[in-house]
């Protein structure tokens, strides 16, 4: 996994609740076997008119938000479909954070697996960042995972609650199946206790 | 209570416990995760990640793969599908035989969409921990059976450890009680309660669903019940196994070892007496109507006989600007009826509606009627063994010969990322699970509904009560 420290760059409003991963990344951006390259899809529906073109009133379309590494939206980021690819999609763009008020659950962890960091904040707060960006595009925030803050355009800083064990991980970079599979002889011995315990638990599938 | 006496267990407290394989230094759990599912979307670049690592399935005997997002469903289809799909659907057949999994196939008699054939193949049991690189995975919980949707970091992880690392989830219980009339189907039930309780309405990692309401459904209304869970955010919707359970799970199951002894350690999955979730939530809920969504959420609902709601309904600005984008999107006006609002499509299929039940009860609506000349409208059953089971019924010459299209299993329709999909600006009747905007294809307008109503909307070519065209309406 991408490590985590700190983020400082041009923060992309996005003022809508439920933002979908469809919305993220639409379906036909979706048909890959790779991780990689996903970002021109990022918002794709959005994003370009139906010949392919850029839709000029769409904010990441807009000179001002060139180059942007963090995303500020509204409650409910990342709800609906599992796809992994609408956090390797941000990624591939160049977004390292997203702030909203809350998250989709799968896309929330998602986010963690892949150091695309999701920092929840009060939705007052959300809306307040939301404002000054929208009246100042380009306008830059920071994202310190070391000091869990967020710096807004205006220079106040927000502190958030992050899992102590998930921002090591970020910070570290950890391989998180390498850590687990220190495990690998409690498992051994649960898989054997289990399977003693409810022999059917390996049948294949009925006639 | 004495000091000796264990305190009562939930249900998710006693799946958590019998799952519970060790204490990471991070805080978090490892939990055990007996069954894997795999598909052609999710999975691709999990094997990739292991292969990059020098790393093997570790239980492939506990891990089944079928291909279901991309596939034609086509007859006489081949791997062939939309420009790409083919190659996602060689690396699962690939993956699955290099790593010896299990691989319904395409054309193999069990193959379909994966939340729907898992169950009828008897792969999910009660007390069970299941995942999937899908967020309907929550289906599996109407089974008894712990059961999520994660993504494919997730999926790596457990093809190569079998365990997934986990906080205890935030969980809830919640009681649906009240009355549902009987032409209505568990559709029209879920579709009421996201509206209850909307987007957000149960945003935990697991939600345990009780109550009349739900026991008063069937196996298959179960599925779609829990099927609808993540749209209210809840990553896990399980219901407790009772003799509806146990009944399915004897037909299912039937060639298991021990099959006996496995029904009794399944029928014990149950909460203590007096145990009690953190939050517990009680609705009363009164169905009297067929339930359609009106906007691009799957909470924004209105009964049939109801007008979408008004502008000044709105709770505030933000819930007013979000309704706005809805009605420009889906071409309504605030205020307007969804009766009669014209359909251009109709789909009866998904892994919320495409099991046989959900066929028969469209059928009934449809024998010896005609789809209406300007509606394009298709059934997929939701598995290979679906679709047989409907040809023996011969419900396949019911649809065919009211003009629907009769299809091969997979999700269709449903995720529009393969041939079928719905046209810009196109209204569409959809017994799926999705009405986000460009979900069932870029400006393509979604109304979720049951499939009865999907059925009536084919044949008048409009949004209608279903109720008019069942045979025996007046006795119900």
């Amino acid at each position: 996994m991408q490590k985590f420290e700190e983020v400082i760059g041009v923060a992309l409003p996005l003022d809508r609740a439920n933002v979908d991963t469809d919305a993220i990344i639409p379906q036909r951006w979706l048909v890959t076997v790779s991780r990689t390259g996903l970002g021109a899809g990022l918002f794709g529906v959005w994003r370009y008119d139906a010949q392919g073109a850029p839709r000029p009133d769409f904010v990441l379309n807009q000179p001002a938000y060139r180059g942007a590494r963090i995303v500020v939206a509204g409650a409910n980021y990342g709800c609906g479909s599992s796809r992994e690819h609408a956090v390797w999609a941000h990624l591939d763009h160049g977004v390292r954070a997203v702030i909203a008020p809350s998250f989709g659950p799968i896309f929330e962890e998602n986010c963690l697996n892949n150091g695309l960091l999701p920092v929840t904040l009060p939705a007052l707060v959300v809306q307040r960042l939301m404002q000054q960006l929208l009246a100042r595009p380009g306008a830059r925030c920071g994202v310190d995972l070391r000091q869990r803050q967020v710096t807004g355009p205006d220079g106040e800083c927000h502190p958030f609650r992050i899992d102590p064990g998930r921002r090591e991980a970020l910070l570290e970079g950890w391989d998180a199946i390498a850590v687990t599979e220190r495990e690998s002889a409690a498992i051994a011995a649960f898989q054997a206790r289990q399977l003693g315990a409810m022999p059917w638990l390996n049948a294949g599938a009925a006639p | 209570m004495s000091s000796s006496t264990p305190p009562p267990r939930t249900l998710f407290d006693k799946l958590w416990d019998a799952h519970h394989v060790a204490e990471l230094a991070d805080g978090r759990s490892l939990i055990h995760v007996d069954r894997h599912l795999v598909h052609e979307l999710s999975s691709p670049q999990a094997f990739a990640g292991l292969r990059m690592a020098g790393r093997r399935v570790r239980n492939p005997e506990r891990t089944f793969a079928m291909a279901d997002h991309i596939v034609s469903t086509e007859p006489g289809r081949t791997d062939a599908t939309v420009p790409g799909g083919a190659e996602m659907i060689a690396a699962l057949r690939a993956n699955a035989a290099e790593h010896g999994i299990r691989h319904f196939d395409l054309g193999d008699p069990a193959q379909g969409i994966v939340h729907v054939v898992a169950p009828e193949q008897g792969l999910v049991h009660p007390g069970m921990t299941v995942v999937c690189g899908d967020s309907h995975t929550c289906t599996l919980g109407a089974l008894g059976a712990w059961a999520w949707g994660v993504g494919t970091s997730e999926v790596e992880h457990v093809l190569a450890t079998q365990t997934l690392a986990l906080h205890k989830p935030e969980r809830m219980r919640i009681h649906l009680h009240g009355s549902m009339d009987a032409d209505l189907s568990a559709k029209d039930l879920a579709l009421q309660l996201l509206r209850h309780i909307g987007v957000r309405g149960a945003a935990v990692g697991f939600a345990e669903l009780c109550g009349s309401l739900v026991e008063g459904l069937d196996m298959e209304g179960r599925f779609t019940l829990c099927n609808l869970g993540i749209e209210a955010g809840a990553r896990a919707a399980v219901i407790a196994p009772d003799a509806i359970t146990l009944d399915y799970l004897r037909q299912h199951c039937a060639g298991l070892p021990q099959l006996a002894r496995a029904l009794a350690s399944w029928a014990g999955w149950q909460g203590d007496a007096g145990a009690r979730y953190p939050h517990e939530q009680r609705l009363q809920l009164t169905l009297d109507a067929p339930r359609f969504t009106w906007g691009t959420t799957p909470a924004q609902v209105v009964a049939i006989d109801e007008p979408v709601p008004s502008l000044n309904e709105a709770r505030d600005a933000q819930e007013a600007m979000q309704w706005q984008r809805a009605y420009d999107y889906m071409g309504l006006k605030p205020g307007a009826r969804l009766q009669g609002q014209h359909v251009d499509r109709v789909f009866i299929g998904s892994c919320t509606n495409g099991r046989l039940s959900d066929l028969v009860r469209a059928a009934r609506v449809v024998r010896g009627r005609r789809v209406a000349p300007q509606v394009q409208a298709m059934v997929v059953p939701g598995s290979a063994r679906v679709r047989r089971q409907a040809e023996a019924l011969g419900l396949d010459r019911v649809f065919q010969e009211a003009g629907f299209e009769w299809r091969l299993p997979g999700c269709s329709m449903c995720v529009g990322m393969n041939a079928d999909q719905v046209r810009p600006g196109q209204r569409c009747v959809s017994t799926s699970n999705r009405n986000f905007e460009g979900r069932q294809g870029p400006g393509a307008r979604t109304h979720l509904a049951s499939p009865a109503s999907a059925a009536a909307a084919a044949l008048a070519g409009k949004i209608v009560d279903h109720r008019l065209y069942e045979p025996h309406h007046a006795e119900v």
